[in-house]
């Protein structure tokens, strides 16, 4: 027993049954339908190969080291924080359920058809407060004139108060800046109290962990004494934290990023885009793995007419520009939706499935360039002494396969898998605006640039749907560079020379 | 030289079936012409009647392989599979949904996707490498550090913002130039100006990281130190030892994109409304006319594998030590 408790998977396996045991109870005793859509389950099944990865890796000192190094460096390490922080949001809105409709005593108990997530009932001020239409970030009066009925039977164009936003005060226009500034100074206080309470208890608990004085420990976090600089991510966290509190504070009074056109709070739409972002940058690359690292192995290591197959297969997909056969792929995806109907019963599985289809095609046509580059690592290894040497003592192909090629290609997945998935996310804007992305129902940042782009020619002009989708895009594309920047210059062999 | 033109354009012939097979199993075998008309009429109330009509305007009423009904040639020529996917390689493209002849829309569209392309392409290559050398020339110092950094910054900004970051500030708030529009001959040049510098600026960034790479790993070579040992200035060993050297590398990413010039750029002609392929790609898109989508993906491969011929003909220009057999 003790020896199974040091092995490296026994940590992901406890803790992965402890949470399917944990969503088998939870509906039950909240009195809610679990729901689980095709994504919810892949993304449950990525997150489980991850932890069982990083177990693996924490285990095996020579399989740590280039690690180590990539958390070395301020700036990974910050945008791995910022990335978890991402991570955790599109984690939370992948837990989806539906809620009870209100009912007779004795009755059986009927499920509402919306499929609302645990995001959805954090964000419960935001997503409720329906605005009538547009209104800017902040605002406290519509962004479109409306009339009014005067009491004395005449009427009269206004700009009308929000029906949410700002109700709290009685003359906003001197009232609102110093109710804002107000807000932010709690907020700061709040970050300093609550922030510092849970570093402490949080380095009280480490301190238990790794069996070390606290206040040594203490002294060590924040001299840097450490090889992981982990003052840059406790800075990091407490910006965020400071983030979070602020929208706690102004979010449920005002509507930081304004309004959209039906009046949904463009913050919201914007935390939901967070899950279709990390979906495609992920799932896609997951759902292209397989392939790519079986035809291209294949290719490299048996050579002869199977090289030739795989070649002419990714040589034809390569040939298609990649936009051309997403939009084929999507068009004829469209079709059979539109006259399948009866294959779904609520429409966000409709678009759920859309957009599981979308993964897939991005995959089909991405996995040629990762293909031929493992065919090219292939077929130098093959080459190697160590693999004629176990050839000649009769090991057969796929050991030779799993023993000897596969760890030494591994670097080059994880590098393309962490360089392709900021492109993704940006992929998945351009698509949706030539209009082979996600549904348009799904949330996205795509969808949001696509519906704000044709208000570009109003005066004023409405332009925080954009900077909201623009902003949140950049903050995830650009961590996830600098984090993939740094994967690679610590797996690539080549990188060291320059 | 030409043996080997001729023995490319053999092995270009299979891929090209492959394209062409793929096309058609994905517009006419996963769904029947019968769904697309359906989809095409609306999806309530349409008559059989509507569905046969619509099929038969466009050709798509005959059997997908074989017409038993038809005579000798004829039981292969009168069908689908011989009309729509095969016509393709003597670029016979039909007809789209609207009635008008794709070959000629391709025709009088090209000329303004290439007056945004080539621009683009040529003003980019000049910046990109311009910027790498000299990030290369100022190597491991603060300069090339933020050079880099300011680079991930470009590239994680989604091209859209830059095309309509640019459109607002440049055409709406500075009003130098028109938001968007085309027209002909030198009156056309404003139109230009504007798609040009966001095309190229929307490239800066992964452009010039791969060139900076390229020339980091030229420049630990033994040529470049016995350059530098004969007492050439820095300037001169990257302008001309290191540029020369690494125009292999350089040309493999770089001239296959050449022939793609014609499709233009999707983006920027939808955005700034110019009449050209890459618009008309993405109106028939959102049109759903599969006639001109399938088009433009066997002109598109096409288009591709001749880059890639091109691409081994530009080897033997620039290393006389590359023989093409």
């Amino acid at each position: 027993m003790s020896a199974c408790l040091r092995q490296w998977w026994f940590l992901p396996l406890v803790g992965l049954g402890s949470i399917l045991l944990l969503l088998n109870i939870l509906p039950g005793l909240l009195s809610v339908k679990a729901t689980y859509l095709w994504t919810d389950v892949f993304i449950f099944i990525l997150l489980v190969m991850i932890a069982m990865f990083v177990a693996f890796i924490r285990s095996k000192e020579h399989l740590s080291r280039p690690w180590v190094k990539v958390f070395e460096r301020k700036l990974s390490m910050a945008s791995a924080v910022v990335l978890l922080i991402f991570v955790i949001v599109g984690l939370l809105d992948s837990i989806h359920f539906r809620k009870p409709l209100p009912a007779e005593q004795g009755d059986t108990v009927h499920f509402s058809v919306d499929v609302s997530s645990v995001l959805d009932v954090l964000t419960h001020a935001l997503h409720t407060q329906v605005e009538k239409t547009y209104s800017a970030p902040f605002a406290t009066h519509s962004f479109v004139k409306e009339s009014i009925d005067l009491p004395d039977g005449g009427s009269q164009r206004v700009y009308p108060r929000l029906k949410y936003a700002g109700s709290h005060l009685d003359a906003p226009e001197e009232e609102k800046g110093y109710d804002i500034f107000l807000r932010m100074l709690s907020s700061l206080w709040q970050t300093f109290v609550f922030g510092s309470l849970v570093f402490l208890v949080g380095i009280y608990f480490v301190s238990i962990v790794v069996r070390q004085k606290f206040y040594e420990l203490l002294r060590n976090i924040i001299g840097n004494h450490y090889r992981l600089p982990w003052v840059t991510a406790i800075l990091v966290l407490w910006l965020i934290l400071f983030i979070v509190i602020f929208l706690i504070n102004t979010g449920t009074h005002y509507h930081v990023f304004g309004t959209d056109k039906v009046g949904q709070d463009v913050l919201y739409l914007s935390l939901k885009s967070i899950r279709t972002g990390l979906v495609i940058g992920s799932l896609t690359t997951m759902v292209m793995l397989p392939f790519a690292i079986m035809m291209g192995v294949a290719a490299g290591y048996f050579q002869g007419w199977i090289d030739d197959v795989i070649q002419y297969i990714y040589t034809t997909l390569n040939s298609i520009p990649g936009v051309l056969l997403i939009a084929a792929a999507i068009l004829s995806i469209q079709v059979y939706i539109s006259n399948h109907p009866d294959l779904f019963a609520t429409s966000i599985e409709r678009a759920d499935l859309r957009l599981l289809a979308l993964c897939f095609i991005l995959g089909i046509t991405s996995w040629t360039g990762l293909c031929r580059l493992l065919r090219g690592e292939a077929f130098k290894i093959r080459e190697l002494e160590y693999i004629q040497a176990a050839q000649a003592f009769g090991v057969g192909h796929l050991r030779i396969i799993s023993r000897h090629i596969l760890p030494n290609i591994m670097h080059i997945v994880l590098i393309v898998v962490v360089l392709d998935f900021s492109g993704l996310v940006l992929a998945e804007a351009v698509l949706s605006y030539v209009g082979v992305g996600v549904d348009p129902s799904t949330n996205s940042w795509g969808n949001m640039i696509n519906g704000a782009r044709l208000e570009m020619a109003r005066e004023p002009l409405v332009w925080w749907s954009l900077v909201a989708a623009f902003s949140f895009m950049f903050i995830l594309v650009l961590a996830a560079n600098l984090f993939s920047d740094a994967v690679r210059d610590a797996f690539d062999p080549r990188s060291h020379r320059v | 030289m030409l043996a080997y033109i001729i023995r490319r354009f053999f092995y270009a012939l299979p891929i090209l079936i492959g394209v062409n097979v793929l096309t058609f199993s994905l517009f006419f075998i996963v769904n029947p012409a019968d769904d697309i008309a359906r989809m095409h009429l609306g999806q309530k109330h349409v008559t059989t009647e509507a569905i046969e009509k619509w099929k038969h305007e466009r050709g798509y009423d005959r059997p997908l392989f074989y017409n038993e009904q038809k005579p000798g040639v004829d039981a292969i020529t009168d069908t689908i599979f011989y009309q729509k996917s095969i016509r393709l390689f003597v670029f016979d493209f039909g007809y789209a949904d609207d009635g008008r002849s794709i070959g000629n829309d391709i025709l009088e569209r090209m000329w303004p996707s290439l007056a945004i392309a080539i621009p683009i392409f040529l003003v980019a290559i000049l910046v990109n490498i311009s910027f790498a050398l000299l990030l290369v020339f100022f190597r491991s110092t603060y300069i090339d550090v933020w050079g880099v950094i300011f680079c991930v910054v470009l590239m994680s900004i989604s091209t859209l913002f830059y095309i309509i970051g640019g459109q607002y500030l440049i055409g709406k708030l500075m009003q130098l130039v028109p938001i968007s529009g085309y027209d002909t001959g030198w009156s056309g040049f404003k139109f230009l100006v504007l798609p040009v510098i966001i095309g190229v600026v929307g490239g800066i960034g992964s452009s010039t990281r791969w060139y900076r790479t390229i020339f980091l790993e030229e420049i630990g070579k033994d040529y470049v130190r016995t350059a530098r040992a004969k007492g050439l200035s820095e300037l001169t060993v990257l302008f001309k030892h290191v540029l020369k050297n690494a125009m292999i590398p350089i040309l493999t990413g770089v001239v296959v994109i050449i022939p793609l010039l014609f499709m233009g750029s999707l983006l920027l002609e939808s955005f700034f409304s110019v009449p050209g392929l890459g618009s008309y790609t993405i109106d028939a898109i959102q049109s759903q006319d599969f006639a001109i989508v399938r088009s433009m993906v066997f002109l598109g491969s096409v288009l591709y594998i001749f880059g890639l011929l091109l691409t081994d003909i530009s080897y033997t220009m620039a290393d006389p030590r590359v023989r093409l057999n």
